[in-house]
């Protein structure tokens, strides 16, 4: 009971500053909070990030190994996402198999990456028809402050970019770097009437879990939307949050490259 | 099924069809005894079937709101509803998919008026070919009609693909599986105008110029599936007049 009491204070203290042109923290409303990335932290993995966006911390893993392809595309390695909202990251995750949330979150990121083609797939064959590479990309939530879902799809992509095939383990040759070609940005803005907020924090998601993720590659191209929560969408307002995701996107894209090219 | 070289010709799609032309529409209306309210639906070979049982009491009770009424939608597939046989049960795809769904309806049903109580939504898919997330949006909101359940307008789903550069309504299999973008829509119509957007996805690449272009075209298929819906419930009422 506490928690509605103090959520709806909150509530309230988010519409009185949007009611003035403001975000509670100051950011402007197409803002990302600060972005820190580190790659290569978990020395078992294939490739690892971890990212800290704002207070929202995930951690993501690749791990490869040799599988069968899917019959309709024999000669192209297989990304599976995968995402664990484990308890520890919000008091309202719990324990056990993946809900519609972590199910949804999970789609999203795979969308990104898959149809932004930012893993060359065709480069991940062994034997065609028999043998390809898997991906497993694991989402770990560690602390959910908000907008958890763009905070995956960026320690995802700079995992992926992090990642070296382990040929040798298997047999296969010497290891190789991952072919990455494009960096996939997921854009999530929180929707409150006829005006949107981008990247949303906890606190600033208390008036209503009503999102819309655009996913942006490096050319503008829109590869992914997902509208998430119930709520009705205007046109106008949807052009708008379309064209504010692009324009966010390309400063997350130069962010990510800033920081990776350093650390991968 | 192998990718199709080219996939409009002399302006024709694989079906005959014309790149804003819907596959043909059967609804039927009050199609199930036990259920509150239901909707038989044919839209190109997809064969889907949607049920509306409340408002109803909430099992388990800790779901219950005391503010609204809880709606739930179940969104499933037969496993003779595709090619290779489907493993019974939700998969991955079916829960984003009644996710979303849910979400779409939870935004034009008037819940508030049904405090402490569940509307249960299920709609099972017999047969899948391209879209079938749009055939069940179509058939649970005349279901809804049916069940009397007070709502803000109804919802009519259409999705948009690309293939060949060119924009093509309601995709079929070929189109769904080989193209290169893909955008389900479903609109709030009320008083017969499109009032906004209930749900929206899309996996693919497109520009934002072509995003604009696919809403206009959806709008435009989604007006037409609307006087069918909306005939089909009229038939069904003025039938049942007639024989009081």
């Amino acid at each position: 009971m506490s928690n509605d009491i103090l959520s709806e204070i909150k509530k309230d203290y988010v519409l009185s500053k949007l009611r003035d042109g403001e975000r509670i923290d100051g950011r402007k409303f197409d803002e990302f909070r600060k972005l820190e990335i580190r790659t290569g932290l978990i020395g078992k993995a294939e490739g690892s990030a971890y990212v800290k966006l704002g207070n929202t911390q995930v951690v993501v893993g690749i791990k490869m190994q040799p599988g069968e392809p899917f019959p309709d595309v024999p000669d192209k390695g297989v990304i599976i996402v995968n995402a664990e909202l484990v308890p520890l990251a919000s008091p309202t995750f719990e324990p056990g198999p993946p809900d519609e949330n972590s199910i949804e979150l999970a789609r999203v990121v795979d969308r990104g990456i898959r149809e932004s083609e930012a893993v060359d797939l065709s480069k991940l064959c062994i034997e065609p028809g028999k043998k390809v590479w898997i991906i497993f990309v694991d989402i770990h939530a560690l602390d959910d402050d908000g907008n958890l879902l763009d905070a995956s799809a960026i320690a995802s992509i700079c995992a992926l970019m992090n990642t070296k095939v382990p040929a040798s383990r298997f047999g296969l040759g010497e290891d190789f770097d991952l072919p990455v070609n494009d960096i996939p940005v997921s854009v999530t803005s929180l929707i409150i009437g006829d005006k949107f907020l981008v990247d949303p924090t906890r606190d600033e998601m208390s008036v209503g879990e009503r999102t819309l993720t655009v996913t942006v590659d490096k050319s503008d191209n829109i590869v992914a939307i997902q509208k998430s929560g119930d709520y009705l969408l205007s046109e106008p307002l949807f052009t708008e949050v379309l064209e504010a995701s692009i324009r966010a996107s390309k400063k997350i894209r130069e962010e990510i490259l800033r920081q990776c090219s350093k650390a991968c | 099924m192998s990718r199709p070289e080219k996939f409009i010709i002399d302006g024709k799609r694989l079906d005959g069809r014309t790149p804003d032309q819907l596959r043909p529409i059967k609804i039927e209306v009050d199609y199930l005894k036990r259920a509150d309210g239901s909707c038989y639906l044919e839209m190109g070979k997809n064969r889907v079937v949607a049920a509306v049982y409340g408002p109803r009491e909430v099992h388990p009770r800790h779901l219950q709101d005391p503010t609204k009424a809880i709606i739930r939608y179940r969104y499933n597939m037969a496993p003779f509803s595709v090619e290779e046989r489907k493993r019974p049960g939700p998969d991955r795809r079916s829960i984003e998919i009644s996710k979303v769904s849910k979400e779409a309806f939870e935004a034009v049903i008037m819940k508030e008026l049904f405090p402490r109580s569940a509307i249960d939504i299920f709609v099972e898919v017999l047969q899948a070919d391209a879209g079938s997330r749009t055939a069940c949006i179509n058939a649970a909101s005349v279901a809804l009609v049916d069940a009397g359940i007070p709502m803000k307008g109804i919802l009519t789903s259409v999705a948009v693909a690309k293939v060949d550069g060119v924009l093509v309504l309601d995709p079929m299999k070929e189109e769904d599986n080989y193209g290169e973008a893909d955008i389900p829509f479903a609109f709030l119509i009320r008083g017969g105008k499109i009032e906004s957007i209930a749900l929206l996805q899309m996996d693919g690449k497109m520009t934002k110029e072509e995003i604009k272009e696919a809403i206009n075209l959806a709008k435009k298929g989604a007006m037409e599936i609307y006087q069918m819906q909306r005939e089909a419930i009229m038939k069904k009422f003025i039938e049942e007049g007639e024989n009081e």
